[in-house]
This record gives C-alpha cells, sequence and structure tokens, in this order.
C-alpha cells in the first residue's frame, strides 16, 4: 500500500491515543437556576463532572443514577481502543494489505457500534423511568444524541469533545482508505 | 372707582406676580428630583449585578457583624459572632456550643463594636475580619472565604474590652486595652480605692493560618482607654491609644471623670515592648481565660483554657509608653494615610487635634516631658501637635481619611460629617446625617490605601426617618459621595444592632476568596456519615448516636424506633449535597435548642431529651427542593425499660418480615 495509506493509518492511530486524555463526549445542562450550567463528561473510562448533581436533579423523575461501576462499557472501552491502536500501527509498520483492511473495518464497525451503544444507553436513561418517581412525566426525557433540546426550563446539549473529535477523524480516515482500497479494487477488475 | 384700564393692567400685573412667585417653585421642584434621580443612579445596582464594596458593619448591642453591599445597601448576611444565632443554629449545635465558652462559663452575648480587616503591608488583604466583645473581654476572628465567627480568643486581666482590635499594618498585632480599671489580679477591695489597674495587650496574630495568641500585656495605669489605632509607614512599629477619666472617678462620670482639662493619648513602642519581652523583662504571671477555635475540617469548635500570660511593667521597659495630653474625654485616635499625623478628636472640646508622628519622636528625643502621671513620661503638648481644626462642629468623636488629603470627622452633639484639609486644617465641607452619628467609614479610610468614593455615617437616632415600628427603632447608616469637591448625600438605610464602627473593602478582594461548600472528602466531623448505605444507629448506654445523612428529598433513616425516654439522643447530621446554595435544616417536634441549618458537606450536631413517650415527626426547615415539604420522618420514643429493639431504615417499614 502506498506511503500515504501507511501515513493515514498511523494518524488514525495516533488520533485514537487521544481518546485517553480528552473525554469522549459532553452533555450540558443550562438553566437560569443553574447559571454556571452543569456538565458531564464521558470519557473512554469514567463519566465526571456535576454527576452527583445531575442525578439529584434526576431522581425527581426517576431516572436511573449514573453510576460509572454499572456501565461495563467504560471497562471495555479502553481494551478495545488498545487493540485498534495496537493493531494500526502494526498493520502500518508491516504493510499488509488484508490487515489494513482488517483495522479498517474494525474501526469503522467500533464507531458505528459505539454510537448506537450510546444511544442505546440515552434511551434507557430517557425511558426506563422508576415508577416511584415523585414526578411523572408525560414524555420521555431522553437526552439528545447530537445538537440541543429543551427540557422544561433546562436547556439539554450533548455533544462529542476532543476524543470524541480525534475518534471521528480517525473513523473518517479508515473510511477514506477503505473506501479508495475498494474503489481500487473495482478498477482494477473492470 | 378706578378706571376700566387700570383695572385690567392691575390684574394682568396680579396674574404676572402669582406666575413669577409660582413658576421657581416649579423649577426647584424639578431640581430637586434631578438631585435625587441623580443620587437614585449613583446607588443603583440591577438586579443579578454586584456591589463594588462589601461593607462590614458591627452590631453593637446585638453581637455580631453584618455584611453590606455597597452602593445599593443591601443587606448581604448577618455573621454571628459573638451572640447566639438560633437561625442556623450557632452556639446551641453541639460543635458550636464551645465557641461562647469563657471563663466565666458559657455566655451567650455580647456588644461587638469594631471590626478590623487583615492588612498585608497596610492595605486591606480580605483575609479576615476581627472584632471585640466589649463587655466579657474577647477578640473573634471571622474567616471571610466562610463569612464564620472562626476563632474567638478572651483577653485576661481585662475589664473591659473596647479599645480593640485595630491591628497593625501587616496584622503582625492586634490590641486590646481595658476601657474599665479594675483590682488586676481581680480580687474583693472596696470599688473607692483608688488601686486600679489596666493593661493594652498585644495579640499576635499567625500569619499564615491567623490564629490569635496574647503575646503579652503592658500594666499600665488605671485610667479608662477607650479606641485606638496602630502605626503604618513610618509610624509603624505604634500604636495609640485615646483614654478619658484621668481622674480615675469610679462613680458618676459624667461629671467626675469630665474635669481635667486634658486627657491622654497614650502612645506605645509595641516594637520597644517586643524587645523588653525578649530580653526577659515580662513577667509570666497567673491568669485564667479561654481560646475557642472553629475548624472547618472536623465542623467543631475546641475551646482550651490558658493558666498564664506574660505581662511587662512601665518601670522594667522605659521607651514603650508615653502619655499625649489630649482635649478632654476624646473619642478616635486615627492614624492618616501617610502614617505621620494622629487624629484625635476630643468629643467634649469643639477641636480635633492632630499630631505629628515625626515630631513625637523628636520630643522624645529631646526629652520635652511636661512631667509624668504614674511613672508614664507625659509630652508637652505644644512640642507635639501638628495642627487643631478649630471649631469644626460639636462631639468630634471619629476621624477617616480619604487618602486625597482630606478627613472626615462624624460630629455627634452637631450630627454632621464635617470634611477637613490635612495640613491646612482648613474645614472643606459639612453635611448633616440624620441624626447623632457615632461612627464613620470610609472603604480602606484607616489603611494606607484608601478607596475614597464614599463616606458611611452610621447614625444612633432614626427617629421620625422611617414608617415607626413602636418604641424601638433601628439605627441607621448614610451613604455620602465624597469623589467631589462636595459631599452629596445618596442612600439612607436601617442597620442590624448598633454599629459602633464598620470597614468597608472592594468587593473582588473578597469575592474571590469565598469557599462554595465543604468538600465531602475533606469531612472529618467524628460522626461524619459520607454516604446514605454508612447512616446508622448506635446505642451507647443512655446515648444514642444517630448518624443520619440529607440530601433532596429525604432524610436516612427516616424510621427510628426503640429510642427511650430518659436517652440522651444526638442526631448527627450530614448534608451529602455537593451543589452551592443548597442547604439542609433539621429539627425534631419539642426539641429543647435550636435548628441545625447544614450547608453543603457539613455535619453539625443537635441534642434531644425525649420526656414522654410518643412518635415524634423530624423535618427539614429549609426549603431544598420541590419535595422539600416532604423531607420529613418519624421516631418512636418508648417507656424508660420498653423493650422495643433498636431499628432503624429509609424508606420501609421497620416491622416487616
Amino acid at each position: 500500500m502506498g506511503v500515504f495509506t501507511r501515513l493515514g493509518v498511523l494518524l488514525a492511530s495516533v488520533l485514537m491515543v487521544l481518546v485517553f486524555v480528552l473525554p469522549l463526549w459532553e452533555i450540558g445542562l443550562k438553566a437560569p437556576q443553574y447559571p454556571e450550567g452543569l456538565a458531564l463528561q464521558i470519557w473512554v473510562n469514567k463519566v465526571s463532572g456535576d454527576v452527583r448533581n445531575i442525578n439529584i436533579l434526576n431522581h425527581y423523575i426517576g431516572m436511573a443514577k449514573i453510576e460509572q461501576d454499572k456501565i461495563p462499557e467504560l471497562r471495555m472501552f479502553p481494551l478495545a481502543f488498545g487493540v485498534l491502536i495496537g493493531l494500526g500501527i502494526l498493520s502500518a509498520i508491516i504493510n499488509r494489505r488484508s490487515l489494513i483492511l482488517v483495522w479498517c473495518c474494525a474501526t469503522i464497525l467500533f464507531a458505528v457500534a459505539g454510537l448506537y451503544d450510546f444511544y442505546s444507553w440515552e434511551y434507557r436513561y430517557g425511558h426506563e423511568l422508576s415508577e416511584d418517581a415523585p414526578m411523572k412525566l408525560e414524555d420521555s426525557y431522553q437526552p439528545p444524541l447530537i445538537g440541543t433540546k429543551q427540557l422544561a426550563n433546562i436547556t439539554a446539549s450533548s455533544w462529542p469533545s476532543g476524543g470524541g473529535y480525534a475518534f471521528t477523524a480517525a473513523a473518517l480516515i479508515a473510511l477514506s482508505i477503505a473506501g479508495f482500497t475498494l474503489l481500487g479494487a473495482i478498477r482494477r477488475k473492470a | 372707582m378706578l378706571p376700566i384700564k387700570v383695572k385690567r393692567v392691575l390684574a394682568k400685573s396680579l396674574i404676572a406676580l402669582a406666575i413669577a412667585a409660582v413658576l421657581p417653585h416649579f423649577a426647584l421642584a424639578d431640581s430637586l428630583n434631578n438631585l435625587a434621580a441623580d443620587a437614585a443612579k449613583k446607588v443603583y445596582v440591577e438586579p443579578g449585578k454586584f456591589d463594588d464594596f462589601y461593607a462590614f458593619l458591627s452590631g453593637g448591642f446585638s453581637g455580631q457583624v453584618s455584611a453590606y453591599g455597597l452602593p445599593s445597601g443591601r443587606l448581604l448576611k448577618v455573621i454571628p459572632v459573638f451572640a447566639v444565632n438560633p437561625e442556623n443554629g450557632y452556639g446551641f449545635s453541639e460543635e458550636t456550643k464551645q465557641m461562647l465558652e469563657t471563663s466565666h462559663g458559657f455566655v451567650p452575648w455580647d456588644d461587638s463594636h469594631h471590626p478590623w480587616l487583615s492588612q498585608t503591608k497596610g492595605e486591606d488583604d480580605g483575609r479576615w475580619l476581627f472584632i471585640n466583645a466589649n463587655n466579657t473581654p474577647r477578640i473573634a476572628r471571622i474567616d471571610l472565604a466562610s463569612f464564620r465567627t472562626a476563632e474567638i480568643l478572651e483577653i485576661p486581666n481585662s475589664g473591659g474590652n473596647h479599645g480593640s482590635p485595630f491591628g497593625t499594618m501587616n496584622s503582625e498585632y492586634l490590641v486590646a486595652s481595658t476601657r474599665f480599671a479594675v483590682p488586676i489580679p481581680q480580687k474583693d477591695v472596696p470599688i473607692d480605692s483608688k488601686n486600679f489597674a489596666g493593661t493594652i495587650s498585644f495579640i499576635k496574630v499567625d500569619p499564615t493560618s491567623g490564629q490569635m495568641s496574647v503575646a503579652f500585656q503592658l500594666m499600665v495605669p488605671g485610667i479608662d482607654y477607650d479606641l485606638a489605632h496602630c502605626g503604618k509607614g513610618p509610624s509603624h512599629g505604634w500604636c495609640f491609644f485615646t483614654s478619658y477619666n484621668s481622674e480615675k472617678a469610679t462613680n458618676l462620670l459624667e461629671v467626675n471623670a469630665s474635669k481635667n482639662d486634658k486627657d491622654f493619648l497614650a502612645a506605645v513602642n509595641w516594637q520597644e515592648a517586643e524587645r523588653c519581652v525578649a530580653g526577659g523583662k515580662a513577667k509570666e504571671v497567673p491568669a485564667n481565660y479561654v481560646h475557642n477555635v472553629y475548624d472547618e475540617t472536623t465542623h467543631s469548635a475546641t475551646s482550651t483554657k490558658a493558666k498564664t500570660v506574660k505581662t511587662l511593667n512601665v518601670g522594667d521597659c522605659p521607651g514603650m509608653i508615653y502619655y499625649v495630653p489630649i482635649a478632654k474625654s476624646p473619642h478616635g485616635s486615627d492614624v492618616d494615610s501617610t502614617g505621620e499625623y494622629i487624629v484625635g478628636g476630643g468629643k467634649l472640646a469643639a477641636q480635633i487635634t492632630a499630631y505629628s508622628f515625626k515630631k513625637m519622636q523628636q520630643a522624645i528625643a529631646d526629652k520635652k516631658f511636661a512631667g509624668d502621671f504614674e511613672g508614664v513620661p507625659v509630652l508637652d503638648y505644644a512640642s507635639v501637635m501638628a495642627g487643631e481644626v478649630k471649631k469644626p462642629c460639636l462631639g468630634p468623636l471619629h476621624t477617616e481619611f480619604d487618602g486625597q488629603g482630606y478627613a472626615y470627622t462624624s460630629c455627634f452633639v452637631s450630627s454632621e460629617v464635617v470634611k477637613w484639609k490635612l495640613g491646612t486644617w482648613e474645614v472643606a465641607d459639612r453635611m448633616s446625617t440624620f441624626y447623632s452619628l457615632g461612627h464613620l467609614m470610609v472603604p480602606g479610610g484607616n489603611t494606607m490605601k484608601p478607596w475614597g468614593k464614599y463616606v458611611l455615617a452610621m447614625n444612633k437616632i432614626t427617629k421620625g426617618r422611617y414608617l415607626p415600628t413602636g418604641p424601638e427603632l433601628n439605627q441607621s447608616a448614610q451613604l455620602i459621595d465624597i469623589s467631589g469637591p462636595k459631599m452629596e448625600m445618596l442612600l439612607d438605610f436601617p442597620t442590624v444592632g448598633e454599629p459602633h464602627y464598620a470597614q468597608g473593602i472592594a468587593a473582588d478582594l473578597v469575592a474571590k476568596r469565598v469557599r462554595k461548600i465543604y468538600p465531602l472528602e475533606e469531612n472529618k466531623h467524628k460522626y461524619a456519615t459520607i454516604t446514605e448505605e454508612a447512616s446508622k444507629v448506635v446505642r451507647e448506654g443512655k446515648d444514642v448516636h444517630i448518624y443520619m445523612t440529607s440530601i433532596r428529598s429525604h432524610f436516612s433513616p427516616d424510621n427510628i424506633q426503640g429510642i427511650m425516654v430518659g436517652d440522651n439522643v444526638y442526631f448527627h447530621v450530614t448534608n451529602l449535597e455537593q451543589d452551592w446554595d443548597i442547604p439542609h435544616g433539621f429539627t425534631v417536634l419539642g426539641g429543647n435548642t435550636a435548628e441545625l441549618l447544614l450547608m453543603p458537606g457539613e455535619t453539625q450536631t443537635y441534642k434531644w431529651n425525649p420526656t414522654e413517650p410518643g412518635v415524634y415527626p423530624f423535618y427539614c426547615t429549609d426549603f431544598c427542593s420541590a419535595l422539600h415539604q416532604e423531607m420529613q420522618g418519624y421516631l418512636e420514643v418508648s417507656a424508660a425499660g420498653a423493650k422495643t429493639p433498636l431499628k432503624w431504615g429509609t424508606g420501609k417499614n421497620l416491622n416487616a418480615q
């Protein structure tokens, strides 16, 4: 494979190292009674920020507590990223086409699955509200997957953070490499 | 009969006259409205916006300190210091009761007089506020990170601590001088035995922790020391105390202490006194005083007793104290921002005297003494006087400075603020106040760098100034703009208690250090409960310790049984919140104490002795959340010796299988 492809794989792998030092995603809540806002950062292995205060707010409507120990993904993700980074660097060095393609597919699949997983957690938090909730809501209280959403006088926002952007870039690189390789193969056949 | 023409002319001129007479009134009313609108604009702080200054006013007989915002005059907080405060449990909870311990036992009240902000290099640093208790002699330190009383130190060998705390320019020392001469050490002697003494104490302040300790006491003639200020810049190393009653009268002082034409300003060279103490000239004598310190990690006060104090006699340390004659019965002793002038108000004389520190040093070097008073050299008045403000007003009490060369003196009898110029000693302006101000305050006005801008006059009398509230009326403060050549009255607001002095400081110096919560991981209270799962009830004989938590919107445990009549029940409540401004309260039916008001992350203890069997509700007293009203629980009290097992739980039926 060309030197640009190998460099691309290497760059994507290095970008993925950033998920260990920057949060993947950030959920924010803003309201007049919270002038400084409340924020929750989702990392590859933990959740941080105003978790305690968000949980206290959420308990009014019976939303489950956000507890990092109850999210198994936070233990699996570091391992998965480790494998992707290792595999990427290895395939860039030994430069075997099949290995590079395997890496591309794995990275893309992991990105899609990760996003779906995030959505399903949000869905569960927003819909599986406790029967004992002091306040019953007519609508679901699911936070947005990406973008902002108005819930009563609270503006909830959800955006990728540093690590999330780095991983998105890595996945786009993988997608481009896979796409060009596939396109090349089709051309050669034709 | 006048001709028609003349009549018309007369009528026209009458109308013209009437118009001429009425018009200026409209114009005047208009300009008054404009003035009021101008003043209103200067004190208007938009909702959600902050004031430029914090003002800390003593509460006098309220025993507390109140914090106001200036220029709006908004009351921000009343800080409990020397008096119990049922509103937040100060002096009632098991942890805060010790703060009010003294050598006379628990004292629930005092008369708090003079707040003084800690200084670094002669400027307010916004770390601590010190204040004296006049009646049972003490000094308190308020931590301005939490706006709470962090420490109270009793002053031994004192019959009333009025001239205090007025510290030095780097907060090396605070002072405490005795208002009432008494036998030292105390003993039963006839009141007219004429051998009473006074003390001037120097209180060391630890530069990092702020903790106070009595460094040494000067044994001084038993006249009545009144107010004080310490030197700065060139006069650093000295403190100046006014006094009255050089007659040493013990009865009908209003007559018998007003006989001598002059009283004394005591000039104390504390660096000389330090040298004498270091040189072994001080005596360690028996004393009895109490030191109370509040720890914000254990959320508890500890009270320790001290048994000795170092004293220094005038004769053993020549050069540490001089008296300067001053117009009789003075009040304020105020050092200007350059540190050169010491201004003493002659309360009963229509005169303000400024002394020169330079001249004082020269007079001491040249031994220009006019005699001595009980061993203290008295300096010659003419040799040390820098200038006199002649007939400024009636009853000049206390002076502050704007740093621009002007001084502002409060005049009690003529009820006005007089602005005069240092150096020329001429009156520049005067402003009436309503009525009878005692003290006044310029933000930073006793430091080397006053902010100027305002004078806050603190009035003793307000009859007819506000809507009436029966015989007992509030006292008031009036805010005066001093940024122009003419003083301008801006605002008038009632105060808490009777302010005897105040301190003002640029808001950001304090605001940037303010704490928001107590982190749970730093909570070292012996009975803290850091998680709801850890809440429990433990019986130790007759003592029952309830390790309770509060979080929006329930207590844990919220049902308790097995408490007996005659038990000592201790509710150790920890507020698990970690968000700013989410306090929880706690109280129980029939409790013989004040509520607890718990800040986020704080633990406090409510002691309860149930006397009758029954079911007792407890609840949260602070509207903490939408479900605050539901934040309640029950406690079952059985007769003494009953077999009810000790059980507790949260959100469950205790007797279910």
